[in-house]
């Protein structure tokens, strides 16, 4: 070929995602009672530094780790949930790097020969459902947490908590499958729900999630966005890279090989110095511990219903929407919430969790745990009887949040319709109401009978102006309708 | 009435000691009232453990390692802590940031290394018996040079927890003593299944030296008593051999071609494993505290820097080269592999003999400062560290002297028949007393 025969260049403007490759790495605690390789308590989270330590996990000279086999049942589960292949032998390495909150200076961790293999998760994609190869899942160990004094900037010294080192984490790690920001949130949003489903994660202890991210647009070098630590975060910081990366090809730039953070408070991936990713982590297999063979024990593991198969039930079993049933089996804490208040042949209780409740629940950044499920229930019973309309209850649910989110307790539903005088007018008052507004607006009425039927629309628009809202619409309508039809004999 | 102590306090002339308990508690048991030492690299709750190293003076471990624990239960007094070559990193003890140990049977020489310090508390008759460490003959090279008997239990019979790693998948505690009936006691005590050392198998020690090698095939590997052995010294041991004989052994020679690779191997592996376990010691969380405002990756390499001495920096450094991206297939992968070769060999000649006999060490204890050169002194493992990359026991027992310095006979056996190790030891030296 002549050097200046001229090719076409496929250059269109591909809209932001086309061409976008993502992978990633999602590091979980397991929520097992102790530590990876000791037995001091993982329930850390309130306890003052350094109080659930011993000499294995501060890595004092001599000590030695000892599998938690707890922590590999876990993996497991979750091996299986993915459908994994578990090898026959799988083992520890070693991952040597000095870092001041790595007390041992190496974190013990899975390399070459990891719990399982080849899995694959069901997401919803950008074009329906797609299935998402997991390269490999493994266990390793959480360092300790350093905790910087003396301003954020330029702290004047740092000091080191133990208590996080040793618990354990469990390494999900994709192939390259996710084609957009959106995606990745998807799939994580799926991965939670799973591990959760499964009894081995627990999502809303602090830290217990982190994410590292492979990025790139096609053709392009890859791009690796560490220090991602929440489900929000997935998305933007990932939407920040690949606009980021469509920016440099779009200057005639290229993408460079390397390693950024993402600073959640500003929304931006930075890129961190060079030295740190040429590191040499000199991995070796963990000579205090055997290789494990753990298949029989994967093989004896009865799954507990996932996600997928609970959504199918609840659109059976409840009559709820397939969007319902998908936002409801989302969260395990939102699925099991919703089995507690909802009969069978209730659809719209679906409605209620699905868009009210968690709507509020959103609102205030509560969880739907601090909801007692009893009051709930009553609520949505009030309802079906006819004691409560939509609106009151819509009321009713608020004030009880309010109080939930500033004292954790509240009233009963109740009691709260009494205090704030919300129960359903009946049909006298709403008899009386309607002969009320007729004898006030005469024009109306007489719209009315000479046929607008837009005049009916205005009388009852002052009705419900005069109860408030707190009547049942069709009650309304009936007697209206009636005391109308009365006069106009 | 208080707890009874031994009252320990030595005139330590040897310098075996790195640090004494003047009142040793002790409580009911086998060992009841008898004084211990234990090797400076096993953790001692309440007792400083410095490993012989700059780097962890001042460190008092806050638990007992597994092996004390059991020796303290089963009534011995902890008398004291042991000098040694840094972390175990010798075989002379000359390479303690604490001074040298003098061998009691010539204090002009060294006392073998890295457990001198063990051996020559037993050999002065300080105490009846210690506890050692073995990763590559650091207990029967002492023994070997300080006329007492040491044995490297199979690897997995001794739990390791508390003993300050060097070399993890190579190294064993062991005991040590000036005869074979009290080292066997006091491997009753320390050995058995751990929970809390994932290598130990639950193949505990409950015997007692028997007199019997009638009918028991002894293999001599011709390596054994190759070059850079010293002839007076195969002399010796060649004599020990046919007290074997005349007890009613069956002697045959066979070959060992596998110990061409086996130092090399030895000494990728142990300083491989030796650059990860000692990377922890960084100058934050141990050792004296140094005001600095270095950047903390710096300030940890002048930590190092100054904690550690000249032998532990060479081994860390090798090792850290042998881990690395694109060395690891040439070094570490390779020497698993000649492990494996070595492993296959004891096999092979474990299928017609039951005891592999030789000496343990190519010469007798040699003057303090004689050895400079780092490789000559790696020679003098060759024959010691066979055992260690295969698993298997060995014992070295006295066998006699080359001008005055006693010569150790080498016995192993195959694995987790320590009991038959020590029989023969037993047989020769009863063989030898009478």
């Amino acid at each position: 070929m002549s050097g200046d025969s001229v090719e076409p260049l496929v250059t269109a403007v591909q809209p932001l995602g086309t061409g976008t490759i993502i992978g990633l790495e999602i590091h979980c605690q397991l929520n097992t009672r102790s530590k990876l390789f000791c037995g001091c308590s993982t329930d850390y989270r309130d306890d003052p530094p350094n109080t659930h330590v011993c000499p294995i996990c501060l890595g004092l000279p001599g000590a030695l780790p000892r599998v938690n086999r707890a922590v590999i049942e876990y993996a497991l589960r979750v091996a299986k949930a993915l459908h994994c292949e578990v090898p026959l032998e799988s083992e520890f390495a070693r991952k040597n790097y000095f870092y001041p909150d790595l007390n041992k200076a190496f974190q013990i961790t899975q390399y070459d020969r990891p719990l399982a293999v080849r899995g694959t998760l069901l997401i919803e994609g950008d074009n329906g459902e797609k299935e998402v190869g997991i390269t490999r899942v493994h266990v390793e160990e959480d360092p300790g947490r350093l905790v910087h004094k003396g301003g954020t900037d330029r702290p004047k010294y740092s000091l080191v908590d133990y208590n996080r080192a040793g618990i354990p984490l469990i390494e999900i790690v994709t192939d390259p499958d996710l084609r957009s920001p959106k995606e990745a949130r998807r799939f994580l949003h799926k991965i939670r729900a799973t591990l959760e489903y499964l009894g081995v994660f627990d999502s809303e202890k602090e830290g217990s999630l982190r994410v590292d991210a492979n990025v790139s647009i096609q053709g392009g070098e890859r791009v690796e966005v560490k220090n991602i630590t929440s489900y929000k975060g997935v998305e933007k910081a990932l939407t920040f890279e690949v606009t980021r990366q469509r920016g440099v090809i779009r200057r005639g730039q290229r993408v460079t090989r390397e390693t950024r953070h993402f600073v959640e408070a500003r929304g931006v991936t930075t890129s961190s110095r060079s030295k740190e990713e040429e590191q040499d982590y000199r991995y070796f297999p963990e000579p205090d511990l055997r290789p494990m063979r753990v298949r029989d024990w994967s093989d004896a593991i009865v799954l507990p219903e996932l996600p997928d198969a609970r959504r199918t039930r609840f659109i059976t079993q409840y009559g709820c929407s397939p969007e319902h049933a998908r936002t409801l089996t989302g969260e395990l804490r939102i699925a099991e919430f919703f089995e507690q208040v909802a009969d069978p042949g209730a659809p719209a209780t679906a409605t209620w969790v699905a868009d009210t409740l968690i709507g509020e629940l959103n609102y205030r950044e509560m969880s739907v745990s601090s909801v007692p499920s009893s009051y709930f229930r009553e609520l949505m019973q009030a309802l079906s009887k006819g004691e409560v309309t939509d609106h009151c209850a819509v009321e009713v649910l608020r004030s009880l949040l309010d109080q939930l989110h500033a004292k954790g307790t509240c009233e009963s539903p109740l009691a709260c319709v009494a205090r704030l005088g919300l129960g359903k007018a009946g049909e006298e008052i709403a008899a009386t109401v309607a002969a009320e507004v007729i004898c006030e607006n005469e024009r109306a009425v007489a719209d009315y009978h000479s046929g607008k039927n837009e005049a009916f629309n205005f009388l009852i628009g002052q009705v419900m102006r005069k109860t408030k809202g707190r009547a049942d619409p069709a009650a309304l309508n009936r007697a209206l309708k009636e005391a109308l039809d009365m006069r106009g004999e | 009435m208080g707890t009874p102590t031994l009252h320990f306090s030595p005139k330590d002339r040897y310098n075996a000691f790195l640090t004494t308990v003047e009142d040793a508690p002790y409580c009911e048991g086998p060992l009841s009232g008898r004084g211990v030492a234990v090797k400076d690299n096993i953790s001692t709750a309440g007792i400083e453990t410095t490993c012989g190293s700059l780097i962890l003076k001042g460190y008092t471990p806050p638990y007992d390692a597994h092996v004390v624990d059991l020796l303290i239960r089963a009534g011995a007094a902890i008398v004291g802590k042991t000098n040694m070559d840094e972390f175990g990193m010798g075989s002379t003890t000359e390479q303690s940031a604490f001074g040298p140990t003098l061998n009691p049977r010539d204090p002009k020489r060294v006392p073998g290394g890295s457990s001198g310090g063990s051996a020559a508390a037993v050999a002065a008759g300080m105490v009846d018996f210690a506890l050692g460490s073995d990763t590559g003959g650091s207990i029967r090279c002492p023994a070997s040079y300080c006329g007492i008997v040491g044995l490297k239990p199979t690897y997995g019979r001794v739990s390791r927890y508390g003993l300050v790693a060097y070399s993890n998948s190579l190294e064993q505690i062991g005991p040590m003593a000036r005869t074979v009936t009290d080292l066997s006691n006091l491997m009753v005590v320390i050995s058995g299944y751990d929970p809390r050392d994932s290598t130990t198998c639950e193949r505990p020690y409950r015997h007692k030296p028997h007199p019997s090698v009638k009918g028991s095939k002894v293999g001599i590997p011709e390596e054994f008593f190759g070059e850079g052995v010293d002839p007076r010294v195969a002399s010796v041991v060649w004599d020990a051999i046919s007290v074997l004989e005349e007890e009613g052994a069956e002697v045959i020679t066979c070959s060992m071609p596998s110990m061409t690779y086996a130092l090399a191997a030895y000494y990728v592996i142990c300083t491989s494993e030796a650059s990860s376990n000692l990377a922890r010691f960084d100058g934050v969380r141990y050792g004296p505290p140094v005001e600095t405002h270095l950047p903390w990756h710096e300030a940890y390499s002048e930590r190092r820097r100054i904690g550690f001495g000249p032998e532990v920096r060479r081994r860390v450094m090798l090792g850290t080269f042998a881990l690395s991206s694109g060395y690891y297939g040439k070094y570490y992968a390779k020497a698993q592999v000649a492990r494996q070769m070595v492993s296959a060999d004891f096999s092979r000649i474990f299928n017609e003999v039951d005891l592999i006999a030789g000496p343990t060490m190519p010469s007798t204890a040699f003057p303090l400062g004689e050895k400079t050169d780092p490789l000559a002194m790696y020679l003098t493992d060759i024959l010691t560290v066979p055992a260690n990359l295969a698993g298997v026991p060995a014992i070295s027992v006295p066998c006699g002297e080359v001008e005055g310095m006693p010569v150790g006979l080498q016995i192993m056996g195959r694995p987790f028949e320590d009991e038959y190790v020590i029989d023969a030891a037993f047989t020769y030296e009863q063989g030898v007393a009478t």
